[in-house]
C-alpha cells in the first residue's frame, strides 16, 4: 500500500507571527517547523503502513527550509520524501497549492491513500484536502478521529457537534485526520540516524508539469488587500476572591446586561 | 441584479442561525437565493423568507444527501453555470468548507473561508478574516470567478427583511465518482439542551482547573443560557468531548461574552476565542496569561466563585 502524507512547513504558532510587505505570511522572522497538526497524519500513515505492508512518502512544497518538515517526518519513520522546490511557488494560494500537490501525487503514482492534517496552523483554511480530492478525482473523508483501512476501502469516524458519523470511501481516497486520532511518536535516536539515509527527491514545477504562471502570488485567485493587526486587548478589572468574587462576577454581568 | 447563492445550513429543516446571517450578507451583494439540500423544507421556508430569500432552489434527492460533500458541490456547480451568481456563500463548518474547496476547483473561482464580514467593493467583493490566533484581520478580494465564501457563524448580525421566495426544484444527476464516499451510520449526540457552541451569544468554557468536574461550569452556563466549551487540556484529559473544544484545533467562537474558567490562556486556546466581544476569566493563578486579555477577571477558585455567581444570578 502506497501512502502519501502531505505536510506543511509553517512558522511556529507559539511565536509572534506577522506579514511581509506584500501581505503574505512572514516566514523569515519566525522559526519554521513541521506543522503540529501534520504530525498526526504522519503517525497515522506509519500505523496504517505497518499493518498493511505499506510505504509512506512525505510530500511538501515550499522554500529550502521546508526540507525540515520532511526530515522530521523521515525521523518519525516515513520511508521517503518529495520536496517541490521552485522560486515561483512563493505566495501560492490554496488553489495553487492543491494544483502543485495533486500534480506531485500523480507523478509519485500508484497512490492508495493521501493523508493530511486537519488544517495548517498558519493559513488554517482546511480546504486543500477537498481540493486535492477534486483534482485527483478521488473521494475524501475528513476530520477523522479513527481510521480503519480494509478490503479496498477506508472507514473513518468523525465527531461533529450534532452527531458522530461513520463514513466509508473506496480507495484510493484523500483522508484528513484530527489531533484526537493518535499520539505522534517522537523520533528515536535510531530513527534520526536512519533518516539520514532515506531518499528525498527534490522536484521543480517543470518536473511535475506545472507552469510557473499557474502558481505563486500573481496567479492567486484571491488576493489580500489589507492586513491589520488587531489592537491588543487591554486588561480590564481584576478582583481577587475574598469571599465576594462570585457576587462581583454576577454584578459585572448584570452591569453588562448579560443577565 | 445577480443572484447570490446561499447554501442553507439546517438539520432536517431546522435552520441554523448561520443561514440568516448568510442571507443578510447575501442581500448586500445581490438577490439572496437559498439552496436547500435535503428534507424538511416545510419547516425552513418561513425563516428563509423572513431573512430575504427571493428564491429557494430545492434539492431533495438521496443521491445528494447520502454521499457527503461531493454531490452538493456538483449541484452548486451546475447552479453556478446556470445562473452565474455574484457569489456563493456557505457556512464555515467542516462540510461547508469542503464543499467550497471542491466548488472552487470545479468553477475555477477563488475561495475565502471563515469570513467575518463581506461587502461589495468596486469591481468585486471583499471579505474579512481573522488570522494568526485572532491577532490580525485580513481583508481579501477574490479576483477570479464568482467568489466562494464560507461565513463564520456569529459574525454578521442577521437582519429580517421579508421576501416572498419563488421555489424551483433542481433536478440532479450525480456522477458515480461523487458517490465514492458515503455515510455508513450516524449516532446523534444526546441533546444537552444548550445552544450550539458556534451560535451561542454566551460561551462558558472549562479547562485544566476543573480537575475534570464540569459541574460548576455547566451550572453557571445554564444560569446564563450559555453553551459549554472546553480547553484542549480538558479534552485531551477525556473530561469533555472534542466537539466542544475551543481553540486552534477545535472550534473558533466569537460570542458576545466568553467566560474562561480554570483556563490559563495558551495561544492554542486564545486562537479560538480572542475575537469574542467581552472576555471574563476565573483562575486561581493570578499570573495566568488569560488575565492579560480579560474585561473582567476573578483570581480565585472556580469551585467557589462560579457556584456563588450562579446562585446570585438565579436569585435575581
Amino acid at each position: 500500500m502506497n501512502i502519501v502524507v502531505c505536510v506543511k512547513y509553517v512558522p511556529d504558532a507559539q511565536a509572534d507571527r506577522s506579514f511581509t510587505a506584500d501581505n503574505t505570511t512572514d516566514r523569515a522572522s519566525v522559526d519554521g517547523l513541521l506543522s503540529e497538526l501534520d504530525e498526526y497524519a504522519v503517525e497515522e500513515a506509519l500505523v496504517i503502513a505497518d499493518a498493511n505492508d505499506g510505504e509512506v512518502t512525505v510530500l511538501t512544497m515550499g522554500p529550502e527550509d521546508a526540507a525540515t518538515a520532511i526530515k522530521k517526518s523521515l525521523q518519525m519513520g516515513a520511508h521517503k520524501g518529495v520536496h517541490i522546490l521552485d522560486d515561483a511557488i512563493a505566495g501560492s494560494d490554496s488553489v495553487a497549492t492543491s494544483l502543485i500537490l495533486s500534480s506531485a501525487i500523480r507523478k509519485i503514482g500508484d497512490v492508495d491513500l493521501v493523508l493530511t492534517g486537519l488544517g495548517s496552523t498558519d493559513g488554517g483554511m482546511s480546504v486543500v484536502p477537498a481540493m486535492l480530492a477534486e483534482r485527483l478525482g478521488l473521494p475524501q473523508v475528513t476530520f477523522a478521529s479513527e481510521v480503519t483501512v480494509a478490503d479496498g476501502s477506508v472507514t473513518i469516524r468523525r465527531d461533529g457537534d450534532a452527531a458522530a458519523e461513520t463514513i466509508r470511501a473506496s480507495l484510493p481516497a484523500v483522508v484528513s485526520v484530527t489531533d484526537q486520532i493518535n499520539e505522534p511518536r517522537y523520533p528515536s535516536f535510531k530513527g534520526i540516524m536512519a533518516a539520514k539515509k532515506k531518499p528525498v527527491d527534490t522536484w521543480s514545477l517543470a518536473d511535475i508539469e506545472v507552469e510557473a504562471s499557474q502558481v505563486g502570488l500573481d496567479a492567486a485567485w484571491s488576493t489580500v488587500v489589507n492586513v491589520e493587526q488587531r489592537p491588543p486587548r487591554s486588561q480590564g478589572t481584576i478582583v481577587t476572591d475574598e469571599g465576594n468574587g462570585g457576587a462581583e462576577l454576577a454584578d459585572y454581568l448584570a452591569a453588562g446586561k448579560f443577565i | 441584479m445577480s443572484e447570490v447563492l446561499v447554501l442553507v445550513d439546517h438539520v432536517d429543516g431546522a435552520v441554523r442561525k448561520t443561514t440568516s446571517e448568510m442571507l443578510t450578507a447575501a442581500a448586500r451583494l445581490g438577490e439572496p437565493a437559498a439552496v436547500f439540500v435535503g428534507a424538511g423544507l416545510d419547516a425552513a421556508r418561513e425563516t428563509l423568507a423572513a431573512y430575504g430569500a427571493t428564491k429557494i432552489y430545492v434539492v431533495d434527492s438521496s443521491d445528494v444527501t447520502d454521499y457527503l460533500v461531493a454531490p452538493t458541490a456538483e449541484v452548486l456547480a451546475s447552479l453556478c453555470e446556470k445562473v452565474s451568481p455574484a457569489a456563493v456563500l456557505l457556512p464555515s463548518t467542516t462540510t461547508g468548507k469542503e464543499i467550497a474547496g471542491r466548488l472552487a476547483i470545479k468553477t475555477s473561482a477563488g475561495v475565502v473561508t471563515d469570513a467575518i464580514d463581506i461587502e461589495p467593493v468596486d469591481g468585486g467583493i471583499q471579505s474579512k478574516q481573522s488570522v494568526f490566533a485572532g491577532n490580525y484581520t485580513v481583508t481579501a478580494k477574490i479576483v477570479k470567478g464568482a467568489p466562494i465564501i464560507t461565513v463564520k457563524p456569529n459574525s454578521i448580525a442577521p437582519l429580517e427583511s421579508a421576501a416572498t421566495p419563488t421555489e424551483e426544484t433542481v433536478e440532479v444527476s450525480v456522477s458515480d465518482a461523487a458517490k465514492a464516499s458515503s455515510i455508513v451510520s450516524t449516532e446523534p449526540k444526546a441533546a444537552s439542551g444548550r445552544p450550539s457552541l458556534t451560535e451561542a451569544a454566551i460561551v462558558v468554557s472549562g479547562g485544566r482547573g476543573t480537575g475534570g468536574d464540569f459541574g460548576p461550569v455547566e451550572g453557571f452556563a445554564d444560569a446564563l443560557g450559555a453553551a459549554v466549551g472546553a480547553s484542549r487540556a480538558a479534552v485531551d484529559a477525556g473530561w469533555y468531548p472534542h466537539s466542544s473544544q475551543v481553540g486552534q484545533t477545535g472550534v473558533s467562537v466569537s460570542p458576545q461574552l466568553y467566560v474562561a474558567a480554570g483556563i490559563s490562556g495558551a495561544i492554542q486556546h486564545r486562537a479560538g476565542m480572542q475575537t469574542s466581544k467581552a472576555i471574563v476569566a476565573i483562575n486561581k493563578d493570578e499570573e495566568a496569561p488569560i488575565f492579560e486579555m480579560v474585561d473582567f477577571g476573578v483570581v480565585g477558585d472556580l469551585f467557589t466563585v462560579l457556584p456563588a455567581a450562579t446562585a446570585k444570578i438565579n436569585e435575581s
